[in-house]
């Protein structure tokens, strides 16, 4: 425990924690790994919510780009006011997770990364008609091939890990 | 009952209940919502190599891995019990688009006639399967989060570095959709 610590405050700054959608509010508690079963129960309904909503279509997301249909639109406008409202209400009554923590609100520091690397997901998003939720659920509903699109995802991944220092941030 | 859930859900069902995965990911443990972190987690077990941005402990990070895995569970389930068969409707101005550049077959949410093991030999199915998808995993690094990290769960936690993502995801798929795809759609 203490070793995996120390790994993680000489390797991975803060900064780069926060400008991740990585967990930086980590429960304090230890559990058992099966815990994390819950998390994927939540990963099954969200998988179907996807495919069911047809996010998961490159069909749908030609159509958001070329403004033909408002689907899209809807799904992530009323996700997003869900969001808002949920949050506001755990931060107005002060809810707790299941296991009695407080819940905690860690705010995003601007870097150019938003920019740069937003224009070039919007790119990518484009072309596969997937964003990394669709890429699981598409090869999930049979779309095998896709497992190619998720591997280059990974490599994408890799490549800005390795090249990350020499990125304007 | 089975029938009414194998047609497609509204936006106005599932867009909401998408938007529940914030607060229950919250309440089951203090988990962050956001998918394409996963990526980096697979990177820094499989191949952290020296690179610091992979080194450190993934297995912290486990759940969200199996977050995913259960994405891919539930993608399995819809595809198997929940699709009736029926194509996909899109708008007409789609359809009439989409025929100059041979897509016809509507039957699968994602166009078989782009994306199959085939057109990955092809030069069009090179860049949009290799070449998107890597854009997509480079960029969402780069930026931080996608879609559910920066776009549903940061605009919900109403973060200005979200919105700005947001809108500079939406930007690189109107350029890419509108600018560059039509020409990539017509290759061979």
């Amino acid at each position: 425990m203490n070793n995996s610590t120390t790994t993680i405050e000489t390797n991975t700054d803060f900064e780069v924690r926060s400008l991740d959608a990585m967990c930086l509010n980590e429960s304090t508690l230890k559990h058992p790994w099966w815990y994390n079963l819950k998390y994927l129960f939540i990963g099954i309904v969200f998988g179907i919510l996807l495919v069911k909503s047809e996010v998961i279509s490159w069909f749908r997301i030609q159509e958001m780009f070329r403004l033909e249909s408002f689907q899209m639109y809807g799904i992530i406008g009323s996700a997003v006011v869900t969001g808002i409202i949920s949050i506001l209400i755990i931060k107005k009554f002060n809810i707790k997770t299941i296991y009695g923590e407080k819940i905690e609100f860690h705010s995003k520091k601007f870097s150019k990364g938003q920019v740069y690397g937003g224009l070039i997901f919007g790119f990518g998003w484009a072309l596969t008609g997937a964003c990394p939720g669709p890429l699981f659920a598409q090869i999930g509903t049979g779309v095998l091939v896709t497992s190619i699109t998720l591997l280059s995802a990974i490599a994408g991944t890799w490549m800005y890990g390795r090249m990350r220092e020499s990125l304007p941030h | 009952m089975i029938d009414f859930l194998k047609q497609p859900w509204p936006w106005y069902i599932s867009g909401p209940l998408i938007g529940l995965m914030v607060p229950l990911l919250l309440i089951l443990g203090n988990k962050t919502f956001g998918v394409s972190s996963s990526l980096r987690h697979v990177c820094a077990i499989c191949v952290p190599l020296k690179v610091p941005y992979f080194n450190y402990d993934w297995k912290k990070e486990a759940w969200n891995l199996c977050f995913v895995g259960g994405i891919l569970v539930g993608g399995i389930i819809a595809g198997a019990f929940l699709l009736n068969g029926q194509p996909i409707e899109v708008s007409p101005k789609l359809v009439t688009e989409m025929s100059k550049y041979g897509i016809t077959d509507y039957h699968s949410l994602v166009p078989a006639q782009l994306f199959n093991w085939p057109q990955l030999f092809t030069f069009k199915g090179l860049i949009l399967m290799v070449g998107g998808g890597f854009l997509v995993g480079f960029g969402t690094r780069y930026a931080g989060g996608c879609t559910s990290g920066h776009s549903i769960m940061g605009l919900s936690n109403l973060q200005m570095p979200s919105l700005i993502a947001t809108i500079c995801f939406m930007a690189g798929g109107f350029i890419m959709t509108n600018l560059i795809l039509p020409y990539i759609l017509m290759l061979n």
